[in-house]
C-alpha cells in the first residue's frame, strides 16, 4: 500500500511539517510586526497564543463550530492586546516587564478555565488536500493544507500592501519611528500603538486557535512551548517586513518539523536535541542578525527591544 | 521646591523622625506592599465572579503555607531554590538586564551535579557536594554568564535569548538524563543514578529545611551588599542607569554586564544542585519546576533588592506550598496560583507608573510643587 519511497520520505516530511508548524508562527509573527512597527513590543503574546488555543477549543466545542471557535479565540486575543496596550500607555512602566507579566497571566487563566476542556473533542478547521495529484500518501499528507495556512500567506502579502500603500500603514509607521514627528503630525500615537498591540493580539489569538483545533489538534497545557515567544525572535530576523515574516515562519515550521520527520523514518537517536531545532535555529538566527556596531536595518525607531 | 515644602522638610528632619530621604524608603517598601494587596484583590474579585470564596482562600492559604510548624517547613523548603532563582532576575536587573531564563540554569545546574555524583562518587562527602556545588554553580554561570556576554558583543536581546536558552536547556536535560547519563534502573521516570548517602545533603538541625534556605539567604544577603555597599555594585547601578554614561565614565560596562549575569547564573545553578543533592536525590525531569519562572515574580516584587527577595520568596513559596489544599478543599485546578501570581505580577508593574508621581507623606510635609 505505501509506496516506500526511502530518504525522500525526511525532507517531504519536513516540508508537509513546514506547512503545518508554521502557520501559528505567521499569524503570531505578522501580529508583532504590526505592534512592533508601531513602537511597542507584546511578549505577552505567548500567553495570547494559549489562551486562544484554549478559548477556541472551548467555544469550538460548544457551538460545534470551528470557526466560531476562531472568532472567539480572535476576541480574546483582542481583549489581552487591548490590556497590554493599556497598561504601556502609562507612564513609566516598561512593556518587556508587562509582557513577561502578561504571559504568565494568561496562560494561567488558559489552564484554569483551560481544564474540563483536555478531553472532550472539539471540531477541527477544514484543510483542502492539494496533494490529489500525486499517488504516493506521503505527498498528499504533506500536501493536505489547512485554510488559514492560506489566509496566513494572504495575511503577510496584504499586511505588507497595507504597510506600504496605506494611511493606515503609513499612520504606524510614523508612531513607531518617532513618537514626536506623528506627534507633529496630529497623530495619537497612543491610540495608535493601543490598536496596533490590539490587532496584534487578535491575530495571535487566531495563531492559538490554529494550535487546538488543526495541527496538534486538542486542548492541553503543553500545548504552545514557546511559539509566541519565539515568532517575537522572528520579527526581529524577519526585519519587521510582513512578507519576511512568512518565509521565517515556513523555516522555523520546518526546523520545528526535523525531529518528528527523522523519528518517523527510524531515526530516534537524540530526539529531544532535534526538538530543540528551532529553538537553536532561532537564537542562531538572532545572534547572527544582531550588532552592536551598526543600527539594526530597518527596525522601528522608538522599540524598546533594539535600543 | 516651595517654600512651604522646604520648610516642611525642615521641621521633618528636626523632629528627627520624618527626614524625607526616611519618608522615600518608607515609601518604596509600601509601594510594592500596596499592589500585592492589590493584586490579591483583583483576585478575590475573580474568585467571586466564578462563584468561589475569597476569603476561604485566603483562609486555606494562610493555614496551609503558615499557619502550622508543619506548613512553615513546607513554605520554606520551596523557598529555598526560589531565593536563588529571583537573585538570578534581580542581579542583571540591577544594571537594566531583563534575564527570564532562570529555569535553564536551574535545570543544567542540576544535571550538572547529579552528573558528579554518578560519574565521581568515591570522594569524601563534603568534598562531593563541594564538587556538585562547583559544577552546577559553573554551569549556571556559563549559561546565564553567556546571555550576558551575548547581549554585550552582539547586541543580542537578553530577554528573548534567555528565554529561548531555558527551552534548549530542558531540551538539553532530557536528552542527557534519557540518553547518556540515564541510569537503566530508573524505568518510568528517566533520571540519572542515585547518588551516593555521603552526597545527599540534609537538614538544618531543629528547622526540617534542607541546607539550602541558609544558602539562599547568606546569596540574598551577599548579593544586596555587593551591590548597595561596593564599588562595583555602584558600577553595576550606574551602567544600568545608563550604558553610555556609564562608559564615558570608564567603567567596564562589559565586564559588569558578564560577571553580574554569570553570578545570576551561579545561584541558579545552585538551586539545581540543591534540587538534586537535597530534594530528588538525582536528576531528572522534576527539576524543571518553574521556580525559574516564580522567581522572576520575587525579583520584581522586591524590586530587585537581595533583602527584600526572603520575604517576597518566603510568600511565594508559601501560594505555592498551599496549592495542593486549595485544589482539593475548593476543587479549583492546579493553575489558580498561576492566575493569582499574573495578577500579583501586573499590580506590581502597574504601581510603576506611581512611583515619584504621588507622595504618600504630603499629608506631613505639606504640598509639594
Amino acid at each position: 500500500m505505501t509506496a516506500d519511497i526511502g530518504l525522500w520520505g525526511v525532507p517531504l516530511a519536513i516540508l508537509g511539517g513546514a506547512i503545518r508548524v508554521s502557520t501559528p508562527f505567521i499569524f503570531v509573527s505578522v501580529g508583532e510586526c504590526l505592534t512592533e512597527r508601531s513602537g511597542r513590543i507584546n511578549l505577552g503574546l505567548e500567553g495570547t497564543l494559549v489562551f486562544g488555543a484554549m478559548s477556541g477549543y472551548a467555544i469550538a466545542y460548544h457551538t460545534d463550530s470551528a470557526w466560531a471557535g476562531t472568532l472567539a479565540a480572535a476576541f480574546f486575543g483582542t481583549l489581552f492586546g487591548l490590556l497590554h496596550g493599556w497598561i504601556c500607555k502609562l507612564p513609566k512602566v516598561n512593556d518587556i516587564a508587562i509582557g513577561i507579566a502578561l504571559m504568565i497571566f494568561g496562560t494561567g487563566l488558559a489552564f484554569f478555565f483551560g481544564k474540563p476542556y483536555v478531553q472532550p473533542v472539539a471540531p477541527d478547521l477544514p484543510a483542502i488536500s492539494l496533494g490529489f495529484w500525486s499517488d504516493i500518501p506521503q505527498v498528499q499528507a504533506a500536501l493536505h493544507v489547512n485554510v488559514l495556512f492560506l489566509a496566513g500567506i494572504a495575511l503577510s502579502f496584504a499586511a505588507s500592501w497595507m504597510f506600504k500603500n496605506t494611511r493606515i500603514g503609513l499612520t504606524i509607521r510614523v508612531a513607531g519611528d518617532s513618537a514626536d514627528a506623528a506627534r507633529a503630525l496630529g497623530i495619537n500615537v497612543n491610540r495608535v500603538r493601543l490598536w496596533s498591540t490590539a490587532a496584534g493580539g487578535a491575530l495571535a489569538g487566531i495563531g492559538g486557535a490554529y494550535l487546538s483545533l488543526y495541527y496538534p489538534g486538542s486542548w492541553n497545557e503543553g500545548i504552545s512551548s514557546g511559539q509566541g515567544l519565539m515568532a517575537v525572535a522572528l520579527v526581529i530576523f524577519a526585519r519587521w517586513s510582513p512578507i519576511n515574516c512568512l518565509f521565517a515562519s515556513l523555516l522555523f515550521g520546518g526546523a520545528g518539523a526535523l525531529g518528528p520527520a527523522l523519528q518517523s523514518v527510524g531515526v530516534t537517536e537524540g530526539y529531544y536535541l532535534f526538538y530543540a531545532a528551532p529553538y537553536v535555529l532561532t537564537l542562531g538566527l538572532l545572534i547572527a542578525t544582531s550588532s552592536t556596531t551598526r543600527a539594526m536595518t530597518s527596525a522601528p525607531g522608538e522599540l524598546s527591544i533594539t535600543k | 521646591m516651595s517654600v512651604q515644602a522646604e520648610m516642611a522638610t525642615v521641621i521633618a528632619d528636626k523632629s528627627g523622625f520624618f527626614t524625607e530621604a526616611m519618608a522615600r524608603k518608607v515609601q518604596a517598601i509600601l509601594l510594592p506592599l500596596a499592589a500585592l494587596v492589590a493584586g490579591m484583590i483583583a483576585f478575590a474579585v475573580f474568585l467571586l465572579l466564578i462563584g468561589k470564596s475569597p476569603l476561604e482562600f485566603y483562609q486555606l492559604v494562610y493555614k496551609a503555607g503558615f499557619g502550622t510548624a508543619f506548613s512553615w517547613t513546607n513554605t520554606l523548603a520551596r523557598a529555598a531554590p526560589l531565593l536563588l532563582a529571583a537573585l538570578c532576575v534581580a542581579l542583571p536587573a540591577r544594571l537594566g538586564l531583563v534575564v527570564i531564563g532562570g529555569e535553564g540554569a536551574i535545570v543544567l545546574g542540576g544535571v550538572a551535579a547529579g552528573a558528579v555524583g554518578m560519574l565521581v562518587p568515591g570522594l569524601p562527602g563534603p568534598l562531593g557536594i563541594l564538587a556538585m556545588a562547583i559544577a552546577g554553580g559553573l554551569t549556571g554561570a556559563i549559561w546565564i554568564g553567556g546571555i550576558g556576554a551575548l547581549r554585550h558583543y552582539r547586541g543580542v536581546n537578553e530577554t528573548i535569548s534567555s528565554l529561548l536558552l531555558a527551552y534548549i536547556a530542558i531540551a538539553l536535560m532530557n536528552h542527557l538524563v534519557e540518553g547518556p547519563l540515564r541510569d537503566p534502573a530508573s524505568l518510568n521516570k528517566p533520571s540519572t543514578a542515585p547518588l551516593p548517602d555521603a552526597y545527599r545533603i540534609g537538614d538544618i538541625p531543629g528547622v526540617g529545611v534542607h541546607w539550602g534556605l541558609t544558602v539562599g539567604i547568606v546569596a540574598c544577603i551577599l548579593a544586596w551588599v555587593l551591590i548597595e555597599k561596593t564599588t562595583w555594585g555602584f558600577a553595576a547601578r550606574i551602567v544600568g542607569g545608563n550604558v553610555k554614561a556609564a562608559q564615558v565614565q570608564g567603567l567596564p560596562a562589559g565586564l559588569l554586564m558578564i560577571g553580574f549575569t554569570a553570578l545570576g547564573g551561579v545561584f541558579a545553578g545552585l538551586a539545581g544542585m540543591f534540587e538534586v543533592a537535597a530534594v530528588h536525590g538525582s536528576a531528572n525531569a522534576s527539576l524543571a519546576a518553574g521556580y525559574g519562572y516564580t522567581g522572576i515574580l520575587i525579583a520584581f516584587l522586591a524590586r530587585h533588592n537581595g533583602l527584600a527577595i526572603i520575604p517576597a520568596a518566603i510568600l511565594f513559596a508559601g501560594f505555592e506550598a498551599s496549592s495542593g489544599l486549595i485544589q482539593r478543599r475548593l476543587d479549583l485546578p492546579d493553575a489558580t496560583v498561576l492566575v493569582l501570581e499574573g495578577m500579583v505580577f501586573i499590580a506590581i508593574l502597574l504601581s510603576d507608573t506611581l512611583q515619584d508621581r504621588f507622595d504618600l507623606f504630603s499629608f506631613i510635609k505639606g504640598k509639594r510643587t
